[in-house]
């Protein structure tokens, strides 16, 4: 329901001054199926963090690795229980490229775009992903496989251009490393 | 005591390339040879000779093992530790010479390199603050709690003219004598910017890294300084090992009594809390980053009033970076003077920089001021790969600008790079050759900041936007000379009227890639080439019927079948079916085939 509220109020598609509204297409379409353990679980960060300043987001961190994305149900959880309201919660989900609203894959594939693995052909490799996978950067495979990213440095310059595959590290990569990268995890 | 030390790097650069398996194999082999008493294996921070992780040093020789793989370990244990004669094949080859093994500092890379910043990088176990003290930590604050006012501190800073580290080159000094001075009563707070967020820097990171406790320490000596009792560290999501090694750095310190009440058993309290950025990159932005840490979206806003007014919670703050508070520790201990006496006139001190993209010697390095980019680049850095040539250096990331070849001997320092069109930054160096084309890198960083922009002021949302749109038309063959004059006068908009630092550098990289490499420009606006050839739209395809072999291989790979043509006979490509995906150039073993 709420949601549904949410993604009414941005309307739909891309706003071509490249504000907020772009990313109303991250509203989940994945239906939520938190447990009630997660939900303790978030309760009680909430009650530890909450008298701390500016608590928010550390809470919403905590959040997203008990539930591993940030749906609007778990905003509303964390609304609800610091008395903050939902819109604040969800300016804050939508700010930060860190915060999901959308599940990731089991396999979550990091594409490093910043300068040295760009110069060095780092957008190729991110080309040619998209191609093998069949989804565009910011999707998951239909069988939530695999969900394709784009990421700002991570700081491994020296081993340029570099991917991300949940915590393993493939660097020194061309376009054509990348089927074999993908078939371990198949 | 143990007779030899073995330092391996556990930097984010070498962790990637496995040098967290390469320590528990060193152990369980060490145990193995019966050394466990006798060898005492380190995890340290970064090195700076990323390119060449994993690294492992042995000491009491220094001897510089690079490139280590876990099947070498073996071999290093039980011929290096356990015999004594060093595993010639693996160490770096620049320390090899005839006489023997030369000692790392001697080598190109770290010849002409000055360590302040990046003083315990590499030497130290960055989890053990006993080893953090061992190299004079915490004394800075220790003289600064017993013998200094907080003026004489500031007085300190300003006569040694330590500079912000973070980019703008704001003096240190000067900053945290208005947060003193502006408002003397009641609460502030001292925070340190580890958000480095410019792509291709990670300076701090490695501080973070390598000596957390350097940060602690000076973040306490300016608490001390403006009268704060409460600091706060906002620092990269992306950076899990800087975090950990922070967070155990502060108990480790909180449990010693360094951080906390009464310290020294002075009257002075100081305590510092870490939060972690979402990955914004206008929370680099001070007052963007401070209201990040208050739970908010991070969206700067209007100065005055500044930060030293009027900061976090309201309340007066100082920003500083983590490279800023490196110096600060060393600065206390050796005075001034000795600080000065590195640098040009208006520039002193250091500068650690992270060397990236086409250059041999990827890595950190620390250099003093006013250091030219030829030494850094060919002499450090070990020139271009491959024998391409030189073509720019980005300094500054999105904020800053394309050095070309003509301005390779300024010595490198704040105003000097500003003049020419770029800025310091945070100290990112990405060196581009040839291949690279200087219209699609000015796209790529407005492709940045227009995915950065925070959306709160209009010229930098909508006119970032704009800029990019025009670029990418140029980079497809559809842009007019007029689009040119308009895209420069867009820039100057936009830097006037932007309300942060994000907006008013957003443009540098398309300035100064018109001012340098308008020649680019304009072949991909008038000829329809990119000289590059990066822009696919602008490429086409062709077979040289004279080197061509007819080896149908191309024909096989080619996705669009553009390819035709007979065994043994040249080929021909379709340009009209043609992908321009360059998988024939690839596959091509005779060199037939050519975009352009």
């Amino acid at each position: 329901m709420v949601s549904q509220k949410i993604t009414d109020s941005f309307g739909e598609g891309t706003c071509s001054c490249n504000c907020e509204s772009k990313r109303a297409n991250k509203i989940c379409t994945v239906p939520f199926n938190g447990t009630k353990e997660q939900e303790e679980q978030l309760i009680k960060v909430i009650q530890e963090l909450k008298d701390d300043k500016g608590a928010l987001m550390p809470v919403m961190q905590k959040a997203q690795e008990i539930y591993g994305y940030l749906p609007i149900e778990v905003q509303t959880i964390i609304a609800n229980e610091m008395n903050i309201p939902l819109e604040k919660v969800y300016g804050v989900a939508t700010f930060y490229s860190q915060f999901a609203l959308n599940p990731k894959g089991k396999y979550k594939i990091s594409v490093c775009l910043g300068t040295a693995c760009y110069v060095k052909g780092s957008g190729e490799i991110y080309d040619k992903l998209q191609e093998l996978l069949g989804i565009e950067g910011g999707g998951c495979t239909p069988d939530g496989k695999f969900s394709l990213e784009a990421c700002r440095c991570i700081g491994a310059c020296g081993l340029a251009p570099v991917i991300t595959v949940n915590d393993d590290v493939y660097g020194r990569l061309t376009a054509d490393d990348v089927a074999d990268i993908l078939k371990k995890y198949e | 005591m143990y007779r030899s030390h073995v330092l391996v790097c556990g930097g984010t650069g070498c962790t990637s390339s496995g040098s967290q398996q390469i320590m528990d194999t060193l152990q369980a082999e060490i145990d193995k040879a019966g050394l466990k008493e006798e060898v005492c294996v380190v995890q340290t921070g970064c090195h700076g000779l990323c390119a060449l992780g994993p690294i492992m040093i042995v000491y009491p020789e220094a001897t510089f093992y690079s490139m280590v793989k876990n099947e070498d370990i073996a071999e290093i244990v039980n011929e290096h530790l356990l015999k004594g004669r060093i595993v010639k094949r693996l160490v770096y080859s620049e320390t090899v010479t005839e006489e023997g093994i030369k000692s790392l500092n001697e080598t190109d890379f770290y010849k002409k390199q000055h360590r302040i910043a990046l003083r315990n990088c590499g030497v130290i176990n960055p989890e053990d603050i006993d080893e953090y003290i061992g190299t004079r930590g915490y004394e800075a604050l220790g003289k600064v709690l017993t013998e200094m006012t907080p003026d004489d501190v500031i007085n300190t800073l300003l006569a040694a003219g330590l500079r912000g580290r973070g980019g703008a080159g704001f003096p240190t000094g000067r900053k945290w004598q208005l947060a003193k001075d502006l408002v003397k009563e009641g609460k502030k707070y001292v925070c340190c910017n580890a958000d480095e967020g410019d792509p291709g820097a990670f300076m701090d990171r490695s501080v973070l890294e390598g000596d957390p406790h350097v940060v602690l320490e000076a973040m306490a000596i300016a608490g001390y300084a403006i009268g704060a009792d409460q600091g706060y560290i906002y620092v990269r999501a992306e950076y899990p090992i800087a975090v950990d090694r922070l967070q155990i750095a502060i108990n480790q310190a909180r449990e010693y009594g360094l951080l906390g009440k009464n310290i020294f058993g002075t009257d002075f309290s100081f305590d510092i809390e870490l939060r972690l950025g979402a990955g914004a990159f206008v929370c680099g932005e001070e007052t963007a980053l401070m209201t990040s840490i208050e739970g908010k979206r991070g969206e700067p806003r209007p100065r005055p009033p500044f930060p030293a007014e009027k900061g976090l919670f309201e309340r007066p703050t100082i920003l500083n970076n983590v490279e800023t508070y490196a110096n600060v520790p060393q600065i206390i201990l050796n005075g001034p003077e000795w600080f000065a006496s590195m640098g040009t006139e208006k520039s002193k001190g250091t500068k650690v920089f992270a060397l990236g993209g086409k250059i041999k010697n990827t890595g950190l390095v620390e250099v003093p001021m006013g250091t030219t980019l030829r030494e850094v680049v060919e002499e450090i850095g070990g020139g271009i790969p491959n024998g391409k040539k030189f073509k720019a250096a980005q300094t500054g990331g999105p904020s800053g600008g394309c050095i070309p070849a003509e301005h390779f001997d300024i010595p490198i320092d704040y105003d000097n790079l500003l003049a020419i069109g770029s800025m310091m930054g945070s100290g990112g160096l990405i060196v581009m050759d040839e291949d690279n084309c200087m219209v699609d890198i000015a796209k790529f960083f407005l492709d940045f900041t227009v995915d950065e922009s925070c959306g709160k002021c209009t010229p930098c949302r909508i006119g970032t936007k704009r800029m990019y749109e025009m670029l990418d038309k140029i980079t497809k063959g559809q842009g007019t000379l007029e689009d040119l004059d308009k895209l420069e006068e867009l820039c100057y908009f936009i830097k006037e009227n932007s309300l942060c630092g994000l907006g008013q550098t957003a443009p540098n990289p398309v300035l100064s890639t018109l001012k340098y490499f308008r020649d680019e420009y304009v072949a991909h606006v008038v000829d329809k080439k990119c000289p590059a050839g990066v822009c696919k739209d602008l490429l086409s395809f062709s077979i040289d019927p004279d080197k061509c072999k007819g080896c149908t291989l191309c024909s096989r790979v080619c996705p669009a079948g553009a390819i035709s043509g007979t065994v043994k006979n040249p080929h021909v490509i379709d340009t009209n079916k043609c992908l321009k995906c360059g998988a024939c150039i690839e596959k091509c073993k005779f060199g037939a085939i050519s975009k352009k």
